[in-house]
């Protein structure tokens, strides 16, 4: 089966992008209403932890990360695949990749962007978030530039706005397309100030393919930077559990998987309510599901090595933090965790589940479940059996503030992405004409050379 | 002498390339193709920079720029700071440790790299631009369109070349 049609028509592909900022079906206005449902828990739970204190989230002197830090973590993860496998593709000519980039991009951005959330949330008294800012002499807060904290902040903030900008620049010529395209009102202006007047020059077009194909290759560095400097927060300190060397690449790989996974939901999700059936094609949709089941495998490895590196290590705190996880009170989760991040993902490995719409949005919802639930048991175990033997009594499980704010975050995330799809093309359109136009080059050449006739069948 | 602008938009690639050509090898007075001619198309075309002939691209000197400049500043920076913590104590320590200065340096190489990159581009591709005096918003959905500048006199031989080549319309300007 082809990825796309060669013969869609130029125009046709123009109405059917710019259709969706305009009709998209009933499914999407439900998704917003549960969203914004979703972040009004968040913000309830949030306004009585704020009046309340931090004791209500049942963060103690052990438990000081909690949830917060954990779905940080998850959300940083999650940002991963997006720009990052964009960057790839693009590098390697994969054509498959021009209908889905622009929305893997977006994903990237707005995970940040609620990762970014739970710093404050997590420090409790937003009011005083500057602090943390690195001015070293006012209050004689010195910034230590040896803290991963801080590389941290700087990484996540380089990756937040570079993917910004890539999404941006990207998106530049479809702008244009809307611009051409839209009645006069607030989109057009929108439209025309964000074009910047581009209008498909050959000066355009040759400067815009250095520029693009520059910042690719800078994101794809960068992108495994920040998530080694994430890993870093826990692999540079001594608390066992964490001081894993593999942990950079383990932390690489688990964000890779569960933005692959995030992708085949958002995939669904897009391909069912803007009607993007044409360009979201059931073939690219194996490919990703093939990548993914890759990368589940490359996890499952590392995190067995993990395990293996502990328990052959002999270091007797650590084994115990991993002992603790397997029968102690955080088993279930944590045996959900496996089964979710290594056995599920083996569904994949049929072919005939790889387009099986229903079963493939259960599995990447369940792959995530996994992913998050694998940020959680790496955050909490250790809190619970430190060095210390007064941390060993302190299992926990977190209340009802944390679980809200948590859950009002998935709300926050989906607010932010399906706006976006809304106001902006979340089809790159130049880029489906470029691979339609490639196809039927391929196809026209074949013809030409007979072997088309020869072989009896289509092109690709 | 006054200039005209002309728009000719064509339904594929070839029928603009095949002009291109011709007005490439013309030859006559008040109109110079390497400077009077811009190919518009809906999609990044490696054949339109073929068909045009070699054209310089210096955004990858900003993108060098910007890196060095943004690993030197972070560099510098952090070392700055860090001197000035001289009086607090270091317990042995190096007041300016490299390794650890190395990821915030890489960091800022790549965040230059790619802010000046950007800046380049906007520079290098004339952007934020007023529209042209000519515009048809047929070439962001399926044409290629040929723009260019001539005198009068030489407008009507531009014309019947875009025409010959079955150019699908015809816009025309007086220029300024």
């Amino acid at each position: 089966m082809k990825d796309i049609r060669e013969d869609i028509a130029w125009a046709k592909i123009n109405t059917d992008v710019l259709r969706s900022l305009e009709n998209p079906r009933k499914l999407y206005w439900v998704i917003l209403l549960i969203a914004i449902a979703m972040i009004g828990v968040a913000v309830g739970c949030e306004i009585y932890q704020y009046n309340m204190g931090m004791g209500v989230s049942d963060k103690n002197n052990s438990h000081v990360w909690g949830l917060y830090i954990a779905t940080f973590i998850f959300w940083i993860g999650m940002s991963h695949s997006g720009t990052l496998l964009s960057a790839i593709l693009h590098l390697m000519h994969a054509d498959w990749r021009k209908p889905i980039y622009r929305f893997a991009e977006a994903m990237t951005t707005f995970s940040l962007m609620t990762a970014g959330l739970f710093v404050a949330v997590h420090l409790g008294r937003v009011w005083q978030i500057y602090y943390a800012l690195p001015y070293p002499n006012g209050r004689g807060v010195w910034p230590n530039f040896q803290s991963p904290l801080l590389w941290d902040a700087m990484a996540i903030f380089t990756y937040l706005s570079s993917s910004i900008l890539f999404l941006y620049v990207g998106m530049i010529p479809d702008l244009a397309i809307c611009r051409d395209n839209m009645n006069p009102g607030w989109r057009k202006k929108l439209y025309t100030a964000l074009s910047l007047g581009w209008e498909g020059t050959d000066r355009q077009w040759r400067n815009f393919r250095v520029t693009y194909l520059t910042i690719a290759c800078f994101l794809i560095p960068l992108a495994v930077s920040v998530h080694s400097i994430v890993a870093s927060d826990f692999a540079m300190s001594q608390q066992p559990g964490w001081h894993i060397t593999s942990f950079p690449p383990y932390f690489v790989a688990g964000a890779l998987y569960s933005g692959c996974a995030a992708i085949i939901t958002l995939f669904i999700i897009l391909r069912y309510v803007f009607k993007f059936e044409e360009y979201m094609t059931l073939p690219i949709l194996k490919k990703i599901v093939r990548l993914t089941f890759a990368i589940a495998m490359v996890w499952t490895y590392l995190n067995l090595i993990e395990y293996a590196t502990v328990w052959y290590g002999h270091d007797q705190a650590s084994k115990d933090v991993l002992i603790q996880k397997a029968t102690g009170v955080y088993a279930p989760f944590w045996w959900t965790m496996n089964f979710c991040g290594s056995i599920v993902p083996l569904i994949m490995f049929f072919r005939r589940f790889q387009t099986n719409i229903p079963v493939l949005f259960a599995v990447s919802l369940l792959l995530n479940l996994g992913m998050w639930l694998e940020r959680w048991m790496i955050v909490a175990p250790t809190f619970s059996h430190g060095y210390y033997p007064w941390t060993w009594d302190s299992d926990q499980w977190p209340s009802l503030i944390q679980w809200g704010i948590v859950f009002g975050s998935f709300g926050w995330f989906t607010l932010l992405f399906m706006v976006f799809c809304k106001v902006f093309p979340s089809v790159s359109m130049y880029e489906v004409k470029e691979m339609v136009y490639h196809r039927s080059l391929a196809t026209k050449k074949l013809e030409a050379t007979g072997k088309l006739a020869a072989a009896g069948k289509g092109a690709h | 002498m006054s200039k005209r602008h002309l728009l000719a938009l064509f339904s594929n690639f070839d029928e603009a390339e095949a002009a291109v050509r011709e007005l490439r090898g013309l030859s006559v007075k008040g109109f110079n193709a390497d400077k009077d001619m811009i190919v518009k198309s809906p999609i990044e075309h490696p054949e339109v920079e073929e068909f045009l002939g070699d054209k310089p691209v210096y955004v990858q000197w900003f993108t060098l720029g910007g890196a060095l400049a943004g690993g030197l500043l972070a560099f510098f920076l952090i070392s700055g700071a860090q001197a000035n913590f001289f009086s607090q104590i270091k317990g042995g320590k190096p007041v300016v440790p490299f390794p650890p200065n190395f990821v915030l340096t890489y960091e800022m190489f790549i965040l230059g790299g790619v802010y000046i990159t950007v800046l380049g581009f906007l520079i290098c591709a004339g952007l934020p631009a007023r529209r042209s005096p000519l515009y048809s918003a047929k070439v962001s959905e399926d044409q290629i369109g040929i723009l260019v500048q001539a005198d009068e006199a030489a407008s009507s031989t531009l014309k019947a070349i875009f025409t010959k080549h079955q150019a699908l319309e015809i816009q025309e300007e007086a220029g300024k």
